[in-house]
């Protein structure tokens, strides 16, 4: 077996070390060593945006980063979004417009959700679903989804 | 996933020293979008895994009076949202923006689309379409060569073991040019093109002074066409233009039959992209909007 390699990345604003071996991923990494289980796994090879994490910022899909790569990384979970004091606006607008069913694929969509609302702040319907085809939802249907995301940007400017 | 070994280099000296020590053993590492499924699902190994991200060369992003350097590891996404890229290189915009999804796009780079060397590759038309030229490095020196040679085959490609792909350069339009890459898919978005087509023309007075097309997906890998593109120059920039071009595009390719489509789809379509991206690209030249 190949040795273990030590990366240290800051995981939601905390500076976290691991051990991992070079063949794990992101994702391994995160749902089997370091108990954040909220990232899903739903393909394993890119397709489905289950496993979306924002990396420096930007939303990847984490089953296809290897962890070794993360050394000196910001990553940002699902486990972090949260704010303490009750839920993002993002949070209630998917709960409100029942953009969600068995939930699996929701973490992945808030985090690639995040991103699109902090980029571009008034998206179209067009572009929602453009931004999100790395998504893939097997329960909404996807209206729902694109409704919630919009309701949201409605939500975060009226909060600024 | 099998095991395997991993190195960061920060210097492109050190990243061909370790490729040339681990001949054919070691695989370099972009993005990863492509070399990370691959070991998983055993279609690839590796010894070792060098990831390239950490060299300055292959970050290289800039656009001077000689043109574009496109360092092999950027990501997609640095592509479409540099200011100026756009304006000169739009074809190249246009296929980064429609590989993968945004997730896809943050981490996939242009060099490593090159370097999977698949025959539905995006960014591969649109780079022949606008002339460019890829630089090889190895322990050993660097070596160029224009794009359209760099892939010979499905998954095949000139590198040898210990060569990367550090850089990409492409020459700064003249003026009155413009450029356009557009591909056939069922779907609207997360899809591998049936056809892709490339194109970029300069207009002189209603004339097309120049021109070049690259076409994905319809042969063993992505063609220059050149006979099309050598055609076209003198010609008006007209519908009959476009058409005629379309025509003789369906002639020298060699399509195969699978999921996606027909050979016989594929001829049919690679006409009328052909035609429409020739529209397309004319009308950017027109508008000086995007060359
Ligand atoms: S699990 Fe990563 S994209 Fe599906
Ligand atoms: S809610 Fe079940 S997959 Fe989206």
């Amino acid at each position: 077996m190949t040795a273990q390699q030590v990366v240290t990345a800051e995981i939601n604003g905390r500076p976290r070390s691991f051990l991992c071996e070079p063949r794990q991923t992101l994702l391994e990494v995160l749902r089997d060593q370091l108990d954040m289980t909220g990232t899903k796994e739903g393909c394993s090879n890119g397709n489905c945006g289950a496993c979306t994490v924002l990396l420096n910022g930007r939303p990847v899909v984490s089953c296809l980063v290897l962890a070794v790569e993360c050394n000196g990384a910001q990553i940002e979970t699902i486990e972090g979004i949260t704010p303490k004091d009750g839920l993002l606006p993002l949070q209630n607008a998917f709960l409100e417009n029942a953009a969600l069913q068995c939930g699996i694929c929701t973490p992945g969509f808030l985090m690639a959700t995040k991103a699109l609302l902090r980029d571009s702040p008034n998206p179209s319907e067009e572009e929602i679903r453009f931004k999100l085809a790395g998504n893939l939802c097997r329960c909404t249907g996807y209206d729902k989804i694109v409704k919630a995301v919009q309701d949201a940007a409605e939500r975060q400017a009226a909060t600024k | 996933m099998r095991d395997f070994d991993f190195a960061a280099p920060d210097s492109l000296d050190a990243a061909v020293q370790l490729l040339a020590k681990n001949k054919g053993k070691a695989r370099p590492l972009a993005g990863g979008t492509d070399l990370i499924d691959y070991l998983r699902t055993g279609r690839l190994s590796a010894d070792l895994v060098v990831d390239l991200k950490r060299i300055p060369e292959l970050n290289v992003l800039e656009v001077t009076q000689q043109g574009l350097r496109l360092g092999a590891a950027v990501p997609c996404y640095r592509i479409y949202e540099h200011p100026e890229i756009g304006t000169h290189f739009a074809a190249l915009v246009d296929a980064c923006s429609i590989i993968g999804g945004i997730q896809i796009q943050s981490r996939a780079s242009v060099g490593g689309n090159l370097c999977t060397s698949g025959p539905a590759a995006d960014s591969t038309p649109a780079l022949i379409a606008l002339g460019a030229q890829c630089v090889i490095a190895s322990a050993s020196g660097s070596r160029t060569l224009p794009v359209e040679q760099f892939c010979t085959g499905p998954s095949q490609n000139v590198l040898q073991p210990g060569e990367i792909l550090q850089e990409v350069t492409i020459p700064l339009p003249e003026a009155d040019s413009g450029s356009h890459y557009r591909r056939f898919i069922p779907r609207n978005e997360m899809d591998i093109a049936v056809v892709g087509v490339g194109a970029s023309v300069t207009v002189k007075g209603g004339q097309i002074s120049n021109a070049r097309i690259g076409l994905g997906a319809v042969a063993p890998h992505p063609l220059f066409a050149e006979d099309v593109s050598n055609w076209i120059v003198n010609q008006p920039a007209s519908d009959a233009t476009y058409i005629e071009a379309g025509q003789r595009a369906r002639k020298i390719i060699s399509p195969i039959d699978d999921h996606r489509g027909t050979a016989e789809f594929r001829t049919h379509v690679t006409g009328v992209l052909v035609e429409r991206v020739l529209r397309e690209a004319v009308q950017r030249a027109e508008s000086g909007t995007a060359g």
